[in-house]
C-alpha cells in the first residue's frame, strides 16, 4: 500500500496517523504539497519518520517549491513526478491520507 | 465626526497585525494574506505582520515554484519594507519545531518567545488572521 500525505504534519495529525495504522510490510509513504515539511531535518517531526519501517519518498517539485533542497533529513527518497506514477503503478493500492 | 471620517482623513491610525499560520503553497491564504497586507500599506496605518505555526514556512529561502507552476510570491516579503512595513515578527518555538533558524529566512525578522508574541498581539487594535 502506497500512503500519499499532503498536509503539513505540524497542522494536522495526517502522518501521524499513516505512521500509526499502516501495515509497513509492503507500505510506503509518499510526501507530496504541505507533507514534504515532515521530511525537514531537525525539525520535530524527523524521529517519527526515520522510524517509520517503510521506504519515505518526497515529490521534488514540492520540496523545491518550498525552499526545502538542502534541508532534507537522511533517508528519504526523492522522486519527480515520473516517479510518483511508478510508486502508485508498483502497489497494490493506494490510499490518501486527505 | 465618526472613526471612519477620521480614517478617511488619515487623522486615526491604528495598530493592525496580520498573523499569518499557514504554509505558503497547500493552501491560498498565505498569498491571500499577503495581498491583504500590500493594500493595508495604501492606508497608512501601523501594520505588522506575525509569523507564526507553519507560517514561518513563507519566509523560507530558496523556495522555487517551476516544477509546481505556481507562482512564487515569497519575493514580495523582501519589497513589504518598500512599502514601510518593517515590523515582521517569528515566533521562536514554531522555527525550532521545524528545524528552521533565523538564517534560513529570507528577510530580516524579529524573532521573539511565545511571551513577546503574545504581548505584541495584545498591543494591537486590529488582528486579522490568515
Amino acid at each position: 500500500m502506497l500512503h500519499i500525505v499532503n498536509k503539513s504534519p505540524f497542522d494536522t495529525g495526517s502522518l501521524a496517523s499513516v505512521l500509526r495504522v499502516a501495515k509497513k510490510d509492503g507500505g510506503a509513504v509518499l510526501l507530496i504539497e504541505d507533507g514534504v515539511y515532515a521530511a525537514v531535518k531537525s525539525s520535530a517531526t524527523e524521529a517519527s519518520l526515520k522510524a517509520a519501517g517503510m521506504p519515505v519518498y518526497v515529490l521534488q517539485a514540492d520540496a523545491d517549491a518550498r525552499g526545502l533542497q538542502s534541508k532534507l533529513m537522511e533517508g528519504v527518497n526523492m522522486v519527480d513526478y515520473g516517479g510518483f506514477v511508478d510508486l502508485v503503478a508498483g502497489h497494490d493500492n493506494v490510499q490518501s491520507w486527505l | 465626526m465618526s472613526d471612519e471620517m477620521d480614517f478617511e482623513e488619515g487623522g486615526t491610525v491604528k495598530k493592525f497585525m496580520f498573523v499569518n499560520r499557514k504554509a505558503p503553497y497547500g493552501t491560498i491564504y498565505a498569498l491571500e494574506g499577503l495581498e491583504v497586507v500590500l493594500i493595508s500599506a495604501a492606508f497608512d496605518q501601523d501594520v505588522s505582520l506575525a509569523f507564526v505555526d507553519d507560517g514561518v514556512f513563507q519566509l523560507v529561502k530558496g523556495q522555487k515554484t517551476d516544477g509546481v507552476e505556481m507562482k512564487n510570491f515569497s519575493p514580495t516579503y523582501r519589497a513589504l519594507e518598500g512599502y514601510d512595513i518593517e515590523k515582521l515578527y517569528v515566533d521562536r518555538e514554531s522555527l525550532e519545531a521545524r528545524g528552521l533558524t533565523e538564517d534560513d529566512l529570507l528577510v530580516d525578522v524579529q524573532v521573539m518567545s511565545a511571551a513577546e508574541m503574545g504581548d505584541m498581539m495584545a498591543q494591537q487594535d486590529v488582528l486579522i488572521s490568515f
